[in-house]
């Protein structure tokens, strides 16, 4: 597996794409952090563009990378390596060539701006930790809807179907059945529905650690209660884990079983 | 006109009265190893219109009843220690004056608002200078009236709210002036209950546990170019009316219940000039009418206004909303105010006609304030891509708003 | 023995793709397995390379099952259809991928001389030609010196040069006792390489014999024309 995730991820480093996403973030992290001069409230816009970009990118390019990797799949199928190995050594390196360019694209503007004196390294950190759980998430999960359709349109439609779900009709629908039963306690309801949507969970995950979390109010303090504490950390960072595992798993299942 | 106070007068005539009648106006010196060593006991022989010099010290006294006319003046801070036996000065006379003394250890009770010092029914005081430290209530003013609490310092320990006090309470008292004091680490830091005509300037309230000033029934008070800075709450105005704010800061009071400042059931007011800085709530505004609102500053707050429960004919005027993440919210469909003139940083329209006033209107109430209103669990949304896109699409054609809350002329630079 | 294979059967959805195929290939010959589209040529391919998994059916490679193992896969060399390889990446470092990948011992100096890859060595694949590229994947595949060989198509996009090549390639690896299985479209190709022929028609066996017993079959003299003339003649094996 580990010689396929070099491969993958000694192509993918030196693939245009990967530039065109680690400049990206290299700039925004400058322009933030040059045109704001104040580290905290550029964490809080890069909050906005990982929570949105990185699922919607890691889904992207993860059904990019797998459709147009397909044939090179054929030939390495064809070699003496365990199947499920070709397809985890792909995933990890998409997702780590991706992650890769987000903490290092991210992080020099960050670490040349003075970071590292700064209180915000540890928002900081865990910004660049969700995000990286975000891709692990929306790659494998790419790669799983990729998998399952030899369609290329289909999959690739299915994979934005499932980012758009999460990212905006997932909210939606959370939004009405909070306004539906607005007449019963929803603390225990919204705590487990932010929870399930890794997006969601990102989010308040980081909105939890910024000033901007007095915005919350009562709910707030309800959510920094269970989040706020070194369980309630774990937890999320569990559910974040089993977010990661559970379409690896799947990967892992499908791989075993197609057809190619 | 009420902002205008007639204490100078009465202080000035204080004054002359001393060096006027000089023959029978005498000094006492107090110090440890003096022949008076005790504040109490060179009270109680002194004659009315007396000067009491207490000289560097520590005298560890309470309960010192000041009951006639006295100016009682600290000479390099000597140290009035209470011991937390109970209430330090109790000032029970007209025209006394209290300068330059450190009072500490107020004793703490449960049934009784001990002060570090109280006047009550007394005309014509004047505390100053003083500093307070380790205290329960700081200055506390008892159905008195014509005094100036003027350059004291309190600074309070509270952790609790049930076992602490106000740095400044007047109760019932009139025509006061409160300037330049700096109270931090109270309950209130400076708190009105039924008292009028008030002018509250210059003064620092800050980090106290509930708010940095606190009016609950009374009039006609004018309070400006004060600082409330971290407080639990900010600043909360009460069942009051004609209360003129003037050119006040209130900064960074975040936290989940806090806000710039609180008017509840205020009537005909005046907000002006003055700077909403980094609160959780700008002003949160419950049932409150007829209030202008202009020439203030809103910069960075979570919600930089939030109307709760009728308010009627409210203006707002030529104020500057900067990066607030809620400019207004509202909630209900119904909008009696007019907001005229007004800078919104998030204003995305244009001025063809290039004559600074923004061609189409703003309108500063976003979709997702008004649904957490409704519902307030929904701000776990705040920041999400779906909100975002709701609210652009409500911004482009209102359907939950009300239709009439907007500002028609929207400044296209921050109002200078 | 080679391959066994008995009663193969594969089902792609409604299709029914290998209808109980019995293969037994023996050791030292050339295989070419033709039959028209969607007969299951490539699906049979597949099947003994493990990247199709049957339904039903059993399949020996070298006398060992290939369920749920991997490793016989080091017996093989395939050559499949088209090659797409990773664009970004050099074709010495695609080589020395492959090579780290199978772990054996490879011979890929000789056959880059051989094809004139040489100055396309330090190229990156997307910027090859398909012949170019053609030619690198028959360089991977002949590297390794494996018992059995699979070419799928193995002619496409190939100079008359490296054709020429090809095929000496081919007859060098049957002299040193390898079996070989290719499929083509090019009859000149087959009857010029093969041993015997397999010819399936819609998921069986439908002939297996040498190129005369199959010109003795359907009575024609051509091969191009037996081929085309095979359904009709009525004779199963």
């Amino acid at each position: 597996m580990f010689k396929i995730l070099k491969y993958s991820f000694y192509d993918l480093i030196r693939s245009r794409w990967s530039y065109v996403y680690f400049l990206f973030y290299l700039a925004l992290g400058f322009v933030l952090l040059f045109l704001n001069n104040d580290v905290s409230k550029a964490v809080i816009t890069l909050m906005n563009v990982i929570i949105v970009l990185i699922p919607l990118i890691g889904t992207i390019f993860g059904v990019m990378y797998y459709y147009n990797s397909r044939e090179f799949t054929e030939l390495l199928l064809a070699q003496p390596i365990n199947r499920r190995s070709i397809f985890m050594g792909q995933y990890f390196g998409v997702a780590g060539s991706l992650t890769l360019s987000l903490v290092l694209g991210l992080g020099i503007p960050f670490v040349l701006y003075g970071l590292l004196r700064s209180n915000a390294i540890f928002d900081f950190t865990l910004l660049l930790v969700t995000g990286a759980f975000l891709t692990f998430i929306f790659v494998g999960l790419s790669f799983v809807i990729a998998i399952s359709n030899e369609n290329k349109i289909k999959g690739f439609g299915y994979a934005v179907l499932l980012w758009l779900f999460l990212a905006v009709v997932y909210d939606g629908l959370f939004l009405m059945s909070l306004i539906i039963f607005e007449e019963y306690p929803l603390d225990t309801f919204s705590l487990v529905a932010t929870a399930l949507n890794p997006i969601d969970l990102s989010r308040i995950l980081i909105l939890l650690k910024l000033d901007i979390s007095a915005l919350l109010g009562y709910t707030g303090a309800i959510f920094k209660k269970f989040f706020g504490t070194d369980l309630g950390f774990l937890v999320s960072m569990a559910i974040l884990l089993l977010w990661t595992i559970l379409p690896i798993l799947g990967l892992g299942h499908k791989a075993k079983r197609k057809d190619f | 006109m009420f902002l205008s106070h007639p204490n100078h007068k009465y202080i000035l005539g204080l004054l002359l009265f001393l060096i006027g009648l000089p023959i029978w106006a005498s000094t006492w010196n107090i110090c440890s190893d003096c022949k008076h060593s005790s504040i109490k006991k060179t009270i109680a022989i002194a004659n009315a219109y007396d000067t009491l010099l207490i000289q560097k010290g520590t005298y560890r006294e309470f309960e010192i009843l000041v009951d006639k006319p006295l100016v009682i003046k600290g000479i390099d801070y000597p140290i009035v220690d209470g011991e937390k036996k109970g209430e330090i000065f109790r000032i029970q006379s007209d025209d006394v004056t209290l300068d330059g003394l450190f009072i500490i250890n107020v004793g703490v009770s449960y049934t009784k608002d001990n002060a570090a010092i109280r006047v009550v029914q007394s005309k014509n005081f004047l505390i100053q200078n003083m500093v307070l430290e380790q205290l329960f209530f700081g200055i506390y003013l008892e159905k008195s009236s014509h005094g100036k609490v003027y350059h004291n310092r309190i600074i309070g320990d509270a952790v609790d709210e049930y076992n602490s006090g106000n740095g400044i309470q007047l109760w019932y008292s009139t025509d006061i002036e409160v300037l330049k004091n700096h109270v931090q680490g109270t309950r209130d830091g400076i708190y009105l209950e039924f008292s009028d005509r008030i002018t509250i300037t210059d003064n620092v309230s800050m980090d106290n546990l509930r708010y940095g000033l606190h009016f609950m029934f009374s009039n006609n008070d004018v309070y400006s170019n004060n600082t409330f800075k971290n407080n639990g709450a900010g600043v909360a105005v009460m069942f009051s009316k004609f209360i003129t704010m003037k050119n006040n800061a209130f900064r960074k009071n975040w936290g989940t219940a806090a806000y710039g400042m609180l008017l509840k059931e205020i009537n005909d007011a005046e907000i002006i000039g003055n700077t909403f800085e980094e609160n959780t709530i700008g002003i949160n505004i419950e049932g409150s009418n007829r209030i202008k609102y202009t020439n203030n500053d809103f910069i960075g707050n979570g919600w930089a206004i939030r109307v709760v429960g009728a308010c009627y004919t409210n203006s707002f005027k030529a104020n500057n909303f900067l990066y607030n993440s809620f400019d207004i919210s509202y909630n209900s469909k119904l909008n009696d105010n007019v907001f005229e003139g007004n800078f919104w940083s998030s204003y995305t329209g244009y001025d063809l006609d290039k004559d600074g006033i923004g061609d189409v209107p703003y309108r500063p109430v976003k979709l997702f304030s008004y649904v957490v209103n409704r519902t307030p669990e929904t701000i776990v949304l705040l920041r999400s891509l779906f909100m975002d896109i709701i609210d652009f699409s409500e911004r482009v054609s209102p359907v939950f708003t009300p239709d009439n809350l907007k500002d028609a002329q929207p400044l296209m630079k921050t109002r200078p | 023995m080679t391959i066994e294979i008995t009663d193969l059967y594969k089902k792609f959805g409604k299709n029914q793709v290998l209808k109980g195929v019995d293969l037994t290939i023996d050791e030292g010959h050339i295989y070419a397995i033709l039959g028209p589209n969607g007969s299951g040529k490539t699906t049979l391919i597949k099947s003994i390379l493990g990247m199709v998994i049957p339904d039903k059916g059993h399949i020996s490679i070298l006398d060992k099952p290939i369920k749920k193992d991997w490793r016989y896969r080091k017996q093989i060399n395939y050559l499949p259809q088209i090659a797409n390889f990773p664009p970004n990446i050099k074709v010495k470092e695609l080589i020395h991928m492959i090579k780290d990948l199978r772990n054996s011992p490879s011979a890929e100096k000789e056959l880059i001389e051989h094809f004139g890859l040489e100055p396309f060595l330090n190229k990156k694949l997307s910027t090859l030609s398909g012949g170019t590229k053609q030619k690198v994947n028959i360089v991977l595949t002949f590297m390794f010196n494996s018992p059995l060989i699979i070419l799928d198509e193995p002619t496409t996009g190939l100079d008359p040069r490296a054709l020429i090549h090809l095929k000496e390639l081919i007859q060098k690896e049957k002299a040193r006792g390898k079996t070989i299985l290719i499929t083509s479209h090019i009859m000149q190709f087959v009857q010029e390489m093969a041993d015997e022929i397999l010819y399936l028609l819609e998921g069986e066996i439908y002939f297996k014999g040498s190129i005369e017993k199959l010109l003795e079959q359907t009575g024609q003299n051509n091969f191009e024309h037996a081929i085309a003339a095979i359904t009709t003649t009525g004779n199963h094996v």
